[in-house]
């Protein structure tokens, strides 16, 4: 057992300051352990958000030492514990108390992106084919557990707050995995364009470092969605080709 | 007088995992008005946790698999408690409800001809689990999610009902708070679906996220709904127990599924030791034969490894009280071990239990394709919770439905692995549907507001006590209630102990009634947990009583002092109920003759 210090970020009438509080640490314990300790034994009106404390629902996001991470996954073993430990709620998000945010926005924008379109199904019982190879990197993509650290780390959410004009990097991986799911037939590359905002998006990888299911996001979500936008809009000859199979689609 | 914002809507929904969304799903397109009251955020509930699989005769992998096995199977292990007309309707609407995720963009994992691939699982005779690797539950509630945000259907994230409201007899709404800002709000609604999971929180081992407090068996309870088999709860034989921390959270079935071997610290494979009689038949003798099982031989018998949960879990207690457990208090659950059988076993790991290699990894330092687990049983599931019709899904109270893990009836005595997933989409399904039937039929109650303002008054009560020195911390009386429910009511049971934890109990409702909470009502957990105590003290002796009531052991339940099977007991489900002076009543119901159809295929299977 060895005393720890840690700074939490706790809110008031006029903002908000950190606030030092010291707990006693077990072995095998991570931060939302001791953040609980705090709460039931000095705190109890501490606000903080969590579900499942095993890494599964992406409730417990924080930054922790200025490291955008899940406070159920941060082993207190990995952590320096000769000086504060600060925890701070995600920067990218408006504050509602204490550690807890409000992602609101991100419910909002996820609805505005064009829901799973299937093609007629396979079979005559109404089931469908598909290939384990061919739906391996969809999985990848499925496995998000909307965290929203990849939003809060996001420069373009988080420095200049864009949430309107940029999706983010949840809903590029949300998007991908509709428009490389073999079944999808819906088009996405308009949408985004412009109201998903995807040329924000200046490849910083970012997103992908704090992914704590350790999705590939830039690379293997947002790069091959940008060229699909760029060969549906800037390639001429995938132009021509839009516009014939659209002029088919239509009679 | 306290302010309140009402809301009016035909079907009402609270909770909002698996079997919430799909019955507002239906619902909805049943063209009613719906609401969806979420706990927490939209597809954070505890059904994202769920790790194995989706329990459904697809007959993908084994053609042999049908609706009548699957039946079987579940009321043999539920030890013929269950509702069998449940469990008809389970067995034979499941496939559909796992092929209509597909339509709207689930992507299970599949089988070499491109089919949804179908894994083994404890209890079912062939490979049965549709899943995606080993976080089917995520898969489901992000399909499910992604799903309903397109519907039209209000969802209300992050509020909490307090209690829920009646006109006579007849439920006509509800009443509580959004957590943000604390303030109150009442839902008028025409029928009340509750589907709030279960109470896996009110124990100190628990694999169950921070929601499961048994808050909708409660609210059903104290509107006046019955509630039967409550003290049928499930310990899964294998949670992890090292870091003190983690201890109780899951490791799948599904290891098991995939080869994973449970040894003693001699290294024995103790569960062939002891293979209970109604499973002999279908249990290998040795380890050879159960191997080629869980490879897919379909010849071989499965391993006693997959027995169902109850027996595996009071396995692995025997080993650990008779001196033969791991040094943390567990046994070993090894996975590593098939690299003597297979190459690439690593990779083939990874692959198949990528959470559990990520969990142990991160949580506890060990990797499981080197080295074997440290296990033991943890608090998954209650098989009991409220009443309800077959068919409908309607409770014993009007206006009020259940379904899900709240709901009893399907997994009698014990529940196997993958039938909850199927039971959350089926009655979820079915719940939806009569909801939106009798709403259509049933004109909007009346709120009663003298009633209102009293829960109002009562909600606040603690902050009224905030200054005084007497006032209990909220915190300390839930860590109160898991001890005792840890060390009284768990996996081995007593009379005596029983009687004791009642005793308990009866204190903890007198300290209640002095809890205190600081601060304001914006997002105060202190606040939030002291309103949740009601419900957790009721669900924890609706426990301790029925479990004093039956005295014999069977599935979930063990008496060491009857430990044996009676047959008077295999024929009756203990019902429970508020009784008009407030007091628990406990009765025990004779179960109605199986329907003779259904009686001949259980022969038939025999």
């Amino acid at each position: 057992m060895a005393s720890v210090t840690f700074q939490i970020w706790r809110t008031h009438a006029s903002g908000g300051q950190l606030q030092e509080y010291k707990t006693e640490i077990s072995e095998g314990m991570v931060v939302l352990d001791a953040v609980h300790q705090i709460q039931a034994e000095q705190a109890n009106d501490m606000a903080v958000r969590w579900n499942c404390k095993a890494g599964k629902c992406g409730s417990c996001s924080a930054e922790i030492n200025g490291h955008p991470k899940l406070m159920c996954m941060t082993r207190m073993s990995d952590m320096p514990q000769d000086k504060p430990i600060t925890i701070h709620p995600m920067k990218a998000f408006p504050v509602i108390r204490d550690l807890v945010t409000d992602v609101s926005v991100n419910y909002r924008m996820k609805k505005k992106i064009k829901k799973f379109k299937p093609r007629p199904p396979d079979a005559p019982d109404g089931t469908w084919r598909m290939a384990q190879s061919d739906i391996d990197r969809i999985q990848e993509f499925r496995k998000c557990i909307e965290c929203f650290l990849c939003q809060d780390v996001c420069h373009v959410l988080r420095e200049h707050q864009l949430h309107e004009e940029f999706v983010g990097p949840r809903h590029m991986v949300y998007t991908a995995a509709l428009e490389m799911h073999p079944l999808d037939v819906e088009d996405r590359r308009e949408e985004l364009k412009n109201t998903g905002g995807i040329g924000f998006c200046n490849i910083t990888k970012c997103c992908t470092t704090v992914c704590p299911e350790h999705i590939t996001i830039t690379d293997n979500a947002i790069i091959p969605l940008k060229e699909r936008v760029a060969d549906r809009f800037y390639d001429p000859l995938m132009r021509l080709l839009h516009l014939f199979s659209k002029k088919k689609n239509n009679h | 007088m306290t302010n309140y914002e009402t809301y009016h809507h035909d079907v009402l929904v609270i909770g909002s995992g698996g079997a919430g969304l799909r019955a507002a799903i239906e619902a909805s397109a049943a063209g009613v008005s719906v609401a969806v009251v979420c706990r927490s955020l939209l597809g954070k509930a505890h059904t994202v946790m769920a790790e194995g699989g989706v329990a459904a005769a697809l007959g993908n992998v084994d053609d042999r698999d049908n609706w009548k096995v699957h039946f079987t199977d579940t009321l043999r292990g539920g030890q013929y408690l269950n509702n069998e007309r449940m469990a008809e309707l389970h067995a034979k609407e499941s496939p559909d409800r796992v092929r209509e995720l597909e339509a709207w963009g689930a992507v299970f994992d599949r089988t070499d001809d491109g089919r949804i691939l179908q894994r083994n699982f404890g209890g079912h005779k062939y490979p049965r689990l549709a899943h995606v690797g080993d976080r089917t539950g995520l898969e489901m509630i992000r399909t499910l999610q992604d799903y309903t945000i397109h519907l039209g259907v209000d969802i209300y994230q992050e509020f909490t009902i307090v209690n829920l409201l009646k006109e006579g007899d007849k439920v006509v709404g509800a009443f509580g708070y959004d957590r943000e800002k604390g303030l109150f709000k009442v839902f008028h609604a025409k029928a009340v679906i509750i589907a709030t999971g279960g109470m896996g929180r009110i124990y100190k081992i628990s694999s169950n996220s921070w929601d499961c407090t048994g808050s909708g068996i409660s609210l059903a309870y104290h509107a006046g709904a019955e509630l039967i088999d409550m003290e049928f709860v499930q310990f899964h034989p294998t949670g992890m127990v090292w870091p003190p921390s983690v201890r109780g959270l899951l490791i799948t079935e599904g290891v098991r599924g995939e080869g994973g071997v449970l040894r003693n610290n001699a290294g024995r494979r103790f569960m062939f030791d002891d293979v209970p009689e109604s499973y002999r038949a279908q249990t290998s003798t040795n380890e050879e034969e159960g191997w080629r099982y869980t490879q897919g031989d379909k010849n071989a018998k499965r391993p006693p490894e997959l027995l169902t949960r109850d027996h595996v879990a009071r396995c692995i207690m025997r080993e650990i009280r008779e001196g033969r457990g791991s040094p943390h208090g567990g046994v070993y659950l090894d996975i590593a071990w098939i690299k003597e059988k297979i190459p690439n076993a690593t990779e083939h790991i990874r692959r198949k239990l990528p959470s559990m290699y990520h969990q142990f990894k991160e949580l506890a330092g060990v990797d499981i394709t080197k080295e074997a687990m440290e296990v033991g049983p943890t608090t998954h599931y209650i098989m009991g919770g409220v009443k309800v019709d077959a068919d409908s899904q309607m409770t014993s109270t009007p206006g009020l439905f259940a379904a899900g893990e709240c709901a009893a009836g399907l997994h009698g005595a014990n529940r196997l692995g993958g039938n909850s997933l199927s039971d959350l989409l089926v009655f979820g399904k079915r719940a939806g549907e009569y909801a939106a039937a009798y709403a259509r039929n049933t004109p909007a109650g009346k709120i009663n507001e003298r009633e209102v303002q009293e829960i109002a008054t009562a909600a606040l009560a603690p902050f009224e006590r905030e200054s005084s020195a007497a006032g209990e911390n909220p915190f300390q009386i839930q860590y109160q209630l898991q001890d005792r429910m840890q060390e009284l009511v768990g996996i081995v049971r007593t009379g005596k102990e029983l009687e004791e934890a009642l005793k308990h109990i009866g204190e903890l409702k007198e300290k209640i009634i002095r809890v205190a909470c600081s601060g304001n009502r914006g997002y105060n957990p202190g606040w939030h947990t002291a309103l949740e105590l009601t419900h957790m003290i009721t669900v924890a002796e609706a426990i301790a009583r029925a479990a004093l009531q039956r005295k014999e052991s069977r599935g979930g339940h063990y008496r060491e002092d009857f430990p044996e099977k009676s047959d008077a007991f295999g024929k009756v489900n203990i019902n429970i109920k508020k009784d008009d002076k407030g007091e628990m009543t406990v009765t025990q119901v004779t179960k109605p003759k199986m329907r003779d159809d259904l009686q001949q295929i259980v022969n038939e299977m025999k």
